[in-house]
């Protein structure tokens, strides 16, 4: 996939609170939000806290690294954009930091699939100022 | 309070279901809302609450049907578990003294106008996913639920032949019904020969999208008694949201749905045990989300699902049968209304080719979005 050209997929439009997230992915970092009152780590981004109602958060940096909860195999395009990737896989994973991830993921046969199994993040700039992670197969923990 | 016994479904109406209406959406609507409310023996200038659906608002009817006095609006935005948390709502205006007969009208053009994989990018209910995942190739609800089932499958050893005796089952009961879109037969292997959508989803294990209108006239309970057909009591009803309701991805424990916080309520409330369901209608969005919800009510226990269906409990003379009309994987898509209308059918003893024998206490569920979920239990008035 290259950085140029016309890009047809589904684009993200950041909001305040989910913006310093793609900002990490556009320097190949996955950030995720902790929160100053209680530090609770949640994901996606949200403006408060569920468990002690704050407001406040700081950015950590997530290692990467975790493990499929489950996945799905797409083989029909529901957006014009995604036709030349099927089949794609769309692994469901519980990152090491407690909180979950979806992405696709690569170099992984179907026949491989399985819980547990251990991945990680990696990132591509799909275009100007837009870079989307992918997982790949990790090692186990 | 409880809203045990405070409401009754007292009409029905349904337009011919198609994948083409060549009509408007508001116009399919006010077709079976006529429908419904002659159903109920009422005229349409004693609607005095109207719960209507996306596209179209309370104004709509007021103006068509000419209702002289609307004291009760509202909507209940749940995807596809609104119709029954609308009768829930509609219920409790009632018993609020606020209105006598809440119409509530679903209608469409899903198959002739936006399909599903468009449509929800719009929801503001798919505003996470929309962000987070939409981008990332994760677009349609077939995509979005397809990893519950796969971890339903990879927890309890769940099949694919067990999905498709769900799409098997429910086709049998279309091929009964005059006014389903599907109509030819379907074979286990008809099913496990369709094409793969997002895995472990084949084409048959998805719902329709198709064009037409449901609608249902709720009265109080004592009016209902006065009116042309027997009423169907409401007896026990409720709506449950699920841990995490944005977002699949994030949910604690993904087999379970919003539903299984719903069902020890209504059932309490209606005061009845799971042996006492003759018959139930359960939203069918998907053929897993079908199983799913048959654990979370409790018919059977969690990651039973599979061989409770293979054993052939949810068919036409089961033990539960479910579905009757054929449901959203082969009647019609009208977002579960028309599993109300059919509930309502059996339990008047109108259920033609389908009826259950002496049908007298039934189960219908709704699903939607991300997991919401409701249930209403009813019973022959």
């Amino acid at each position: 996939m290259s950085a140029t050209g016309t890009y047809n997929k589904l684009v993200p439009e950041p909001t305040p609170h989910s913006a310093p997230y793609w900002e990490g992915l556009n320097r190949r970092k996955l950030l995720l939000q902790k929160c100053c009152g209680c530090g609770r780590i949640r994901h996606y981004p949200q403006p408060m806290c569920p468990s002690c109602h704050s407001t406040e958060v700081e950015w950590v940096e997530a290692s990467g690294r975790g493990v499929i909860h489950s996945w799905t195999i797409t083989h029909h395009a529901f957006h014009p954009g995604v036709r030349d990737d099927l089949p794609y896989t769309l692994a469901t994973v519980d990152l090491d930091e407690g909180v979950r991830m979806l992405a696709q993921l690569r170099a992984v046969p179907a026949e491989k699939l399985r819980i547990g199994l251990p991945v990680r993040v990696d990132y591509e700039t799909v275009k100007d100022g837009l870079t989307l992670p992918y997982l790949v197969p990790g090692e186990p923990a | 309070m409880s809203l045990r016994e405070k409401g009754a479904i007292t009409g029905v109406g349904e337009t011919a279901y198609s994948r083409e209406s060549g009509r408007s959406v508001l116009s399919l609507q006010l077709e079976a809302s006529l429908k419904a409310i002659e159903d109920a023996g009422l005229k349409p200038a004693d609607i005095d609450g109207v719960i209507p659906y996306s596209g179209v608002v309370a104004e709509d009817f007021i103006t068509n049907l000419g209702l002289p006095d609307l004291r009760f609006s509202a909507v209940t935005p749940l995807g596809g578990a609104s119709c029954v948390a609308a009768v829930q709502c509609a219920v409790a205006a009632i018993a609020a003294g606020i209105c006598n007969h809440v119409l509530i009208p679903v209608g469409r053009n899903g198959a002739s106008g936006g399909r599903i994989g468009m449509r929800v990018q719009q929801m503001p209910q798919f505003r996470l996913v929309g962000e987070f995942e939409m981008p990332l190739g994760a677009i349609a609800p077939a995509q979005l639920y397809a990893p519950m089932a796969r971890r339903h499958m990879e927890l309890y050893g769940t099949t694919s032949r067990q999905l498709g005796e769900i799409a098997v089952s429910t086709r049998a009961n279309a091929m009964l019904n005059g006014n389903a879109v599907m109509t030819k037969p379907m074979s286990i292997e008809d099913h496990q020969a369709s094409r793969m959508i997002s895995d472990p989803f084949r084409l048959f294990d998805c719902s329709l999208e198709s064009d037409g209108s449901c609608a249902i006239v709720v009265s109080g309970a004592e009016r209902a008694r006065d009116l042309r057909k027997p009423p169907v009591m409401v007896m026990g009803i409720a709506e449950g949201h699920p841990d995490s309701p944005s977002v699949i991805t994030q949910r604690p424990d993904m087999t379970r749905l919003g539903i299984a916080k719903a069902a020890p309520r209504a059932f309490e409330m209606a005061g009845v045990k799971h042996d006492d369901i003759d018959v139930a209608e359960i939203y069918d969005c998907f053929t897993y989300i079908v199983m799913c919800q048959l654990e979370d009510l409790g018919f059977c226990k969690k990651g039973e699902g599979g061989p409770f269906v293979e054993s052939g409990a949810i068919r036409l003379g089961g033990k539960l049968p479910v579905n009757t009309h054929g449901g959203l994987l082969s009647q019609a898509h009208m977002v579960g209304m028309n599993h109300i209308a059919e509930l309502v059918r059996q339990l008047r003893g109108e259920a033609g080719k389908a009826q259950v024998r002496d049908a007298e206490i039934g189960l219908v569920t709704g699903y939607g979005d991300m997991g919401d979920g409701s249930v209403a239990i009813m019973r022959r008035g």
